[in-house]
């Protein structure tokens, strides 16, 4: 039985983290992330979790530690936003290097400087080439949900490797939303039990973690990593279908809204696509043919089914909320094309960088990039395709 | 605790031959020694700092190590085991284990007093039933001879390299002990490879098996940085305690007590002589460096005394 509630994004996960009750969780405190941790913190101190809760005393040493659970046979966590992110990014190749299975609850926020607490992507996206699954939030719902999903993901023996839940901070992570909560039980039997093969707890077999390997191996780890994420879009997939028949809402790797005959779309992640599902709604109802794809899953990139998603769209504006400062274009941009052009695609691209450091999103802005994609259709050109939304002049 | 050196030595090895450490490399012998503490059917999981130590013995596809093992990065060797440490009460609560384990986490000078010295202050201070053992080689060796805080003022190192307006290192060495000490955590203790390994072999055990946090700092001579007559580390160990260089205590419960005071002090000269990366306090004109030398260790012996004495 579905329970309605009223929660931040923060609590929703929070709430996902008590009903899976993960054995280890190290947890340094960061704007946007801090009341995760926090509200889990209530939970160990009310004996509803078994956890082992561990305050460390920075993000570095939260996902060593949560390697070090993870390794040892623990599921395993921890939670962090922004600066944070970019202090343990030595950890995240580690974590996946070495086939661990161990989620990281990412609440959006810019990379310092200036320092800013608000969302935008460029932490995760800086992260996007470390071996991590990343999951992507428009709402807190999605949040929890995704949350929920996670372990099913990582754990799948298929893929073993880590999942970033990513959501946006202060717009999904800090903002109240009604908000439907399985039972307890449920997401228990849902997650079920975490029983690695090999760990480092194991009385049968003693298990060595973290060598030293050179020329003659390197290359071989590499690609052993690249086949565990090959795997993981089929495994969303399925997870995906189960969770649908115990909650009822569906997930896939992205998300297609209004894009049944759409000749122009929007490409982006996160939040800021409910924004754009109302300019979507104002412009079909005066009869435009316009369309969303939000992205769900955005390591590994869905390239094959975005660029089918996109095949009959005369121009698509793909939407980064980081720079990728190359001069052309933020990553998804440079995704998005790259999946295009594999794919022999006609459409027009362009690629705008919007939302920096908590930088708002109108509906009539999204309205203006759907009016500049139809300039581009009309001209046949798609003239300056990197471009920047909502910046003051 | 009873002593007997005969069952020690003959408890079985848990890091076995064949790895790739220099040959009378003082890492070792610290680790095979402190792996000695272990009750015997104990099980046990090893961590370790980037180093030498981890280079040399866990080579893909290789490991010379008996127990589990985990090797994460430089720095975050005391947070690594932390997360272990918290996976085994974690399991243990859910009835899902029932061995009983230790957890002993290694790190060169390197990546205990500098770069992993955050991450080892903050698993102390959370008191993780732990032991982390440094085996203080007074320098970066795996990098090759490089400076750290734990190398001795005036050592001629790659990056502190005597020359024409150089005498060396020009800083102190820090007091990691003390510091670690200042924890206020259940056991810390200092040693090096003297009186037949039984004050190594004691602490070991007794940090091992004391509840909570415990922290070993293990003077271990590396010939290719310190440049002595491989054979003769023993000797440069023992010169090094009988020199009040690096005295024998130990902190148990906050209470300082020196486990040895040597019955006629030798100079500091006794010391350094033997050893390559000192060479220039020995020419002529250097006096004032030796009487520097002298001087620092005469500072830190008599405080050390002070201390054990309240």
């Amino acid at each position: 039985m579905a329970k309605r509630d009223r929660l931040s994004g923060n609590e929703a996960v929070a709430i996902a983290l008590r009903q899976i009750n993960p054995d280890v969780f190290p947890a340094f405190p960061i704007t946007p992330s801090t009341e995760i941790p926090q509200y889990f913190a209530s939970f160990v101190a009310n004996g509803q979790v078994d956890t082992e809760f561990i305050p460390v005393e920075s993000e570095h040493s939260s996902m060593s530690a949560a390697i070090g659970a993870s390794a040892a046979g623990a599921r395993s966590l921890t939670a962090t936003s922004s600066c944070g992110l970019a202090y343990m990014w030595e950890e995240l190749y580690i974590a996946a290097s070495n086939r661990l299975p161990l989620a990281l609850a990412l609440v959006n926020r810019a990379l310092s400087g200036p320092i800013n607490i608000n969302c935008d992507h460029s932490d995760s996206m800086g992260a996007r080439d470390s071996g991590w699954i990343q999951m992507y939030a428009e709402n807190n719902q999605e949040a929890y949900d995704n949350m929920v999903q996670a372990y099913r993901i990582s754990e799948h023996r298929d893929v073993r490797l880590p999942i970033m839940i990513c959501q946006d901070g202060f717009i999904t992570s800090h903002a109240v939303e009604n908000i439907e909560l399985l039972e307890d039980e449920e997401v228990k039997k849902f997650v079920g039990e975490y029983n690695p093969e090999n760990y480092l707890l194991n009385p049968e077999c003693p298990m060595a973690v973290g060598p030293y390997s050179i020329t003659d191996y390197y290359m071989e780890a590499k690609r052993n990593q690249a086949e565990g994420m090959r795997h993981v879009s089929q495994v969303v997939l399925d997870v995906a279908k189960e969770f649908e028949s115990l909650s009822g809402r569906a997930y896939g790797l992205f998300e297609e809204y209004r894009m049944e005959d759409a000749e122009r779309a929007v490409v982006m992640i996160g939040s800021a696509a409910g924004t754009t599902k109302d300019a979507v709604d104002r412009l079909r109802e005066q009869g435009e043919k316009v369309g969303l794809i939000k992205i769900r899953l955005y390591r590994p990139f869905p390239a094959a089914e975005l660029a089918e998603a996109l095949k009959n769209v005369k121009a698509v504006a793909i939407m980064d909320r980081s720079e990728g400062y190359t001069n052309h274009g933020g990553p998804l941009g440079a995704d998005v094309m790259s999946a295009l052009y594999r794919a022999h695609a006609d459409a027009l691209a362009v690629n705008y960088i919007y939302g920096l450091g908590g930088r708002d999103v109108r509906v009539q802005d999204m309205e203006h990039v759907f009016e500049a994609l139809k300039q581009m259709i009309k001209e046949g050109d798609a003239g300056e395709t990197y471009r920047y939304l909502g910046l003051r002049e | 605790m009873s002593y007997n050196f005969k069952e020690t030595m003959n408890k079985p090895e848990r890091l076995a031959p064949g790895h790739r450490m220099c040959a009378g490399c003082g890492g070792t012998i610290a680790v095979r020694n402190v792996l000695r503490g272990l009750h015997e059917g104990d099980k046990a999981v090893i961590g370790n700092a980037t180093g030498c130590l981890e280079v040399s013995t866990f080579t893909y596809p290789y490991t010379a190590w008996e127990d589990s093992y985990i090797h994460n990065a430089f720095e975050n060797a005391g947070a690594t085991l932390s997360g272990v440490e918290g996976a085994y009460r974690a399991l243990k609560k859910k009835g899902k284990l029932d061995a009983t384990y230790k957890f002993i986490t290694f790190g060169g000078d390197g990546g205990t007093y500098d770069i992993g010295f955050q991450s080892l202050s903050g698993a102390m201070e959370r008191n993780h039933d732990l032991v982390y053992v440094c085996y203080d080689n007074g320098a970066y060796m795996n990098t090759g001879i490089q400076r750290s805080s734990a190398t001795p003022m005036y050592a001629d190192t790659t990056t502190t390299p005597v020359g024409s307006v150089s005498n060396g290192k020009p800083q102190n060495r820090k007091d990691l002990a003390a510091i670690i000490a200042a924890h206020d955590i259940p056991y810390v203790a200092q040693t090096t490879f003297v009186q037949n390994f039984k004050d190594l072999h004691m602490k070991s055990e007794k940090a091992i098996y004391t509840p909570g946090a415990a922290f070993l700092n293990i003077m271990a001579p590396c010939p290719r940085g310190w440049r002595y007559n491989t054979p003769d580390i023993m000797d440069i160990c023992r010169l090094g305690v009988e020199t009040c260089y690096w005295p024998l205590f130990e902190v148990v419960e906050g209470k300082w007590v020196l486990n040895y005071e040597p019955k006629k002090k030798l100079p500091v000269e006794d010391f350094l002589r033997p050893q390559g990366r000192f060479k220039h306090l020995f020419k002529k004109g250097n006096e004032y460096l030796l009487e520097a030398f002298q001087k620092e260790v005469d500072r830190r012996w008599e405080d050390l005394k002070f201390r054990c004495s309240r």
